[in-house]
């Protein structure tokens, strides 16, 4: 596994993509640029949920009109990350692609962005689902989405710190 | 004159103690892109009601009180943080281009503030529900995103001008 994720990373290092990253000095603070402004559109629109929920944020809205003002946007942003991510790894395929840091990163990912999607799913149909029963259910998710976003963006910032395996 | 001011920051046993740690670094830039991004998405949404785009439903001046808080506690978080990291290499971060223009961009972003909150919002009566606010507003607000993203921009340019 690692000996293949290895090789997919040489491979990529001596695509024409991978070295015109290298070499053009602006190219990679531009695009963690682009990476940090999609990254401040998640972190704020999953907190601001994530606080209304635990009764910290906003409560004269319902969480449901909330999740529609708010949670939309992540998508989109996500899916910019998924490319700008993608090309940041092209550019240093050996710093990253088999970096704890990394791995650790995208299995938080793929965790908070399913929690997220089952606290907003359910909100499109039935506004007042996570209302009265379920509403402890909530704050445990709420709770959890806080912490593993913030892990992400601790993670990602470690990156440039662990050294690759 | 400036230059010892700033080698007396560095000298700071506070500085020695963040150089001395190898973990302090990095933990304070985690936290400092967290905070970062929370001024930053959280500052837009009141940008974006100002400028019509977002929460256009919602009173201006609901969005604002409700967000800003957000914002206030995101960026003390920001500010202490970044004050910890600029003093372990003060006099270089002092003479740093890009840290310069940070600096100058969240003074922008300040005075901006400022007058949009002592001049423009004192009429807030008038347009409060309006979708489409007065130019006033309207410049507040795309000059505080301007003003943010430039300040994410430069601050991430720091890391690569500054040789440790």
């Amino acid at each position: 596994m690692l000996s293949t994720l290895r090789a997919f990373g040489e491979w990529l290092a001596m695509t024409s993509l991978s070295n015109t990253i290298q070499n053009v000095a602006w190219i990679i603070p531009t695009i963690q640029t682009i990476h940090i402004v999609c990254v401040a559109i998640v972190i704020s629109a999953t907190f601001l949920v994530d606080l209304r929920i635990l009764g910290m944020f906003a409560r004269s809205q319902t969480l449901a009109s909330l999740s529609d003002r708010f949670l939309t946007w992540i998508w989109w942003a996500l899916i910019v990350l998924l490319v700008t991510g993608s090309l940041l790894i092209t550019g240093e395929p050996g710093r990253s692609i088999t970096n704890p840091a990394f791995f650790a990163k995208m299995i938080m990912l793929v965790i908070v962005a399913a929690l997220t999607y089952v606290l907003q799913r359910p909100l499109a149909t039935d506004a007042g689902y996570w209302d009265g029963d379920r509403a402890a259910a909530a704050k445990g998710i709420a709770i959890v989405s806080l912490l593993l976003w913030s892990c992400i963006v601790f993670a990602g910032r470690w990156i440039a710190y662990v050294t690759a395996l | 004159m400036e230059s010892s001011i700033f080698q007396w920051v560095y000298d700071l046993p506070i500085a020695e103690h963040i150089r001395a740690n190898e973990l302090a670094f990095p933990w304070l830039e985690s936290i400092h892109v967290l905070a970062i991004t929370l001024v930053l998405g959280s500052i837009a949404v009141a940008d974006l009601r100002l400028l019509g785009w977002a929460s256009v439903k919602r009173p201006v001046s609901q969005v604002l009180h409700e967000v800003l808080p957000v914002t206030w506690v995101a960026f003390a978080v920001a500010l202490v943080t970044g004050l910890l990291m600029f003093t372990s290499n003060a006099v270089e971060y002092a003479h740093n281009k890009p840290f310069q223009f940070k600096m100058l961009l969240l003074l922008l972003a300040g005075l901006n503030m400022l007058v949009f909150q002592f001049v423009t919002f004192r009429t807030v009566g008038t347009w409060n529900d309006a979708v489409r606010t007065p130019p006033g507003a309207r410049f507040a607000g795309a000059a505080s995103l301007v003003c943010w993203i430039g300040v994410v921009a430069f601050g991430r340019w720091i890391g690569f001008t500054i040789g440790f």
